[in-house]
């Protein structure tokens, strides 16, 4: 007998170019099969009027575990995951202490596995202690199950050092995934222009992130290295990528949700929960991510979750932290930024979410073909809700979407065969 | 205004009558001050035409009136200040408003407090009014969407200093008797100065035409998005203008490479006698104070007839007094 029968939804599988109504059944963890439904399953889902597709996978979650778990855990932010339709999130490892070695990396698995909720996939330090000095032992991290490497909250600033990491990690065959930012052009906690100054804020470039991505396509090019350019934030940046891929370099891109939908004028209260980094930009980089996402420059969409005390945020400006949290109501923004907009159809949305970054950090997730991991995502794509901050699984509340009316929600997500949310 | 008997020990005469009916048909309705920016230029006329009717408060001989008896004013300056503190006291004084002083040195701030929890706690005394100071941009803006209590902005960071726009405002149109097409220019460290943003936007509101002058590390070109003009060379701007302003150039700014020295800055864009004679005859000449003599200005173009430093200062009393009472009238 199969566990799960989901039954007449509208099965989208980008990975196999599938797009019908019909039935998928679930056995021992596995997609059984997809099509017309035979024999009985101990538990039946209703999915008319739903899309059923892969288990979403965010690439960029910061779960502060270990060391600020008053933010956020793993378990907290895996609890997120699954609220938000997602069955896979890459934890990025600016903890305390940074996760640079295989014994963090072991510990933040052990912490996922302990949840059981969505899978907690670690991504591991570039350098040790995140320092931008040494390389850290990313062949051991592999090992232990790593799936990528970053420096997340900073860009590597050396040269040398991020030539040399990219040559590792080409050997390895892991993705090198960079926070563009050059620090020294950082003077600030906003994008630099008219609104910064206006507001006596100082800076943070967009020449910035371009720079350091344009110096490490230059060292990729030279490199067998997979590059992952993180939270892509200006148009500027949207241009190298597509430049560079039109070139034939292995390059792989992601978009956040606030840079698809906000800009910097959203600063203009010092309202601190708009304090981001890399920071919103203006309209025409907004159009040009969102530009970016549409024609496939940039292949995935990931959330940069950002948990913080609520004390945390009710700092000044400068004071306050960067983040923003959004994996309990990331499906809905990606839907009103990208699909609303008619940039995206639903199945060109979901494989930003599914195949492709499953293909970023070689795993073979993502898909709901015969024998595949039995992540599974249904969503109600017509579904009209407002987004309630003090509803969310997630431990944060530093979201500015609060009170948001959106359109499309999961309403199940099954993890390994198992449903882990239920709406 | 007539002249009344009063009870009062104080004062003689109940000064809030006389302002019962504020000039003109306009109603104040804001309870904080935090940028000129927000500021509409009927607001901004409001609050100098208030002033007016302050200023005569400090020419009698028992310079105080009871309007504000009764209220507590909280003077949180997380950043040294003379000027600024010093006025806001006396103005408070002058309203018959009792006062509270707090400078970060010897506060909780040094055992780590955050500025919100600081100010709720001072609030919670029973205060009706904290006028801040402080060293972030915008931490008057959290205070106000926090607290309900009237928040005076004396100064936050980089962004504004409204008070301090005010009284050069005022100051401009006391001696020029309008602001309709009068030409400002104000220079040195723009980027970083609150002061010059307070004087583009208010200036800017009420009609006049403002240039910004100063090398490019130092005048954002982004400046032009709030109205105002941006010129490299005081003496091209010069020959042209009816007031200069001349900010306070901060010594830890070369530190940053925002210029060589000192020495290369005086020489480029410093105030001397020699230079000014590129101006009209009757230019005033401004300085927000502290002044680092022999580096905006030297002595004998601060001392000198065109100057109006000290009458700012004086201004600023009569300005405050009427940001105080404002606000306290304040409902939104």
């Amino acid at each position: 007998m199969n566990d799960i029968l989901i039954q007449n939804g509208r099965v989208i599988d980008p990975a196999s170019g599938r797009d019908e109504v019909c039935d998928v059944t679930i056995a021992q963890g596995l997609i059984k099969h997809v099509g017309k439904a035979r024999g009985k399953a101990r538990e039946t889902i209703d999915a008319d009027g739903a899309v059923v597709c892969p288990g979403l996978i965010d690439l960029h979650v910061h779960c502060r575990e270990p060391g600020h778990e008053e933010e956020e855990t793993v378990a907290t932010a895996a609890a997120a995951a699954v609220a938000g339709g997602f069955t896979t999130l890459c934890a990025m490892p600016n903890t305390h202490p940074p996760m640079d070695n295989d014994t963090a990396v072991h510990y933040v698995l052990h912490r996922g596995g302990e949840a059981d909720l969505a899978r907690v996939l670690p991504v591991g330090c570039i350098s040790k202690q995140r320092e931008g000095k040494g390389l850290a032992e990313m062949g051991l991290m592999l090992d232990a199950g790593a799936v990528g490497f970053s420096d997340d909250g900073d860009g590597v600033a050396s040269t040398a050092l991020m030539q040399r990491a990219l040559q590792y990690t080409g050997m390895i065959g892991a993705p090198l995934m960079q926070h563009c930012q050059d620090p020294e052009l950082m003077t600030g906690a906003m994008n630099s222009g008219p609104v910064a100054v206006r507001l006596g804020l100082g800076g943070i470039a967009a020449s910035g992130e371009q720079i350091m991505l344009q110096r490490d396509l230059e060292l990729v090019r030279r490199t067998a290295a997979k590059y992952h350019v993180q939270h892509v934030s200006t148009a500027g940046s949207v241009e190298l990528i597509r430049a560079a891929k039109a070139d034939g370099l292995p390059v792989t891109a992601e978009a956040t949700p606030h840079h698809l939908l906000l800009t910097d004028a959203a600063c203009m209260n010092y309202d601190s929960n708009y304090k981001v980094n890399p920071p919103l930009r203006t309209a025409a980089d907004v159009q040009a991510v969102r530009q970016g996402v549409a024609d496939g420059t940039i292949d995935c969409l990931a959330s940069d979750h950002a948990p913080h005390a609520k004390e945390e945020k009710e700092l000044e400006f400068n004071a306050a932290p960067f983040g923003i949290v959004s994996l309990d109501c990331a499906l809905a923004l990606y839907a009103k930024a990208l699909v609303a907009t008619r940039l995206l159809t639903w199945p060109e949305l979901i494989a930003r979410m599914t195949v492709n970054p499953a293909a970023v950090i070689g795993r073979p997730l993502g898909t709901l073909s015969q024998g595949a991991q039995a992540d599974v995502t249904v969503i109600d794509p017509n579904k009209r809700w407002t987004i309630r901050t003090r509803a969310f699984a997630s431990k944060a509340r530093n979201c500015p979407y609060d009170g948001w009316r959106v359109r499309g929600r999961a309403v199940c997500t099954i993890v390994r065969g198992q449903i882990k949310f239920r709406r | 205004m007539a002249k009344k008997a009063s009870e009062s020990s104080e004062g003689p005469e109940p000064h809030a009558q006389a302002h019962a009916d504020p000039p003109g048909q306009f109603v104040w309705t804001r309870k904080d001050l935090l940028g000129l920016d927000e500021l509409s230029a009927e607001e901004i006329t409001h609050i100098l035409d208030t002033a007016d009717t302050f200023k005569e408060v400090s020419t009698r001989s028992i310079k105080k009136v009871p309007t504000l008896r009764g209220k507590v004013a909280a003077l949180l300056f997380f950043e040294n200040s003379t000027r600024t503190r010093m006025s806001f006291e006396l103005a408070a004084s002058r309203l018959s408003c009792d006062t509270l002083l707090l400078t970060s040195k010897g506060s909780s701030v040094a055992k780590g407090e955050t500025t919100l929890d600081t100010a709720r706690n001072v609030a919670a005394m029973g205060v009706d009014i904290i006028v801040m100071r402080h060293g972030q941009s915008g931490a008057p803006h959290m205070l106000a969407r926090n607290m309900p209590e009237s928040i005076v902005n004396a100064g936050d960071g980089s962004h504004e200093h409204p008070t301090q726009g005010l009284l050069d405002i005022y100051t401009i149109r006391q001696r020029l008797g309008t602001l309709q097409g009068v030409r400002v220019a104000i220079v040195g460290d723009i980027a970083h100065s609150r002061v010059a943003r307070s004087n583009i936007l208010g200036l800017k509101k009420l009609g006049a035409e403002v240039v910004v002058v100063g090398p490019p590390t130092l005048v954002p070109q982004a400046m032009t998005a709030m109205g105002c003009e941006i010129s490299h060379s005081l003496d091209d701007v010069l020959p042209d203008i009816d007031v200069i302003n001349m900010l306070r150039i901060q010594f830890e700014r070369f530190s940053s490479n925002l210029f060589p020295s000192l020495r290369e800055y005086s020489r480029l864009y410093g105030l001397t006698a020699e230079r000014l004679k590129l101006a009209r005859k009757d230019i005033l000449v401004m300085h927000p104070g502290p002044i680092n003599r022999g580096v905006e200005l030297t002595s004998d173009v601060a001392d000198g007839p065109n100057s109006c430093i000290l009458q700012q200062v004086t201004n600023g009393l009569a300005v405050r007094m009427a940001v105080l009472y404002l606000v306290s009238q304040g409902t939104e």
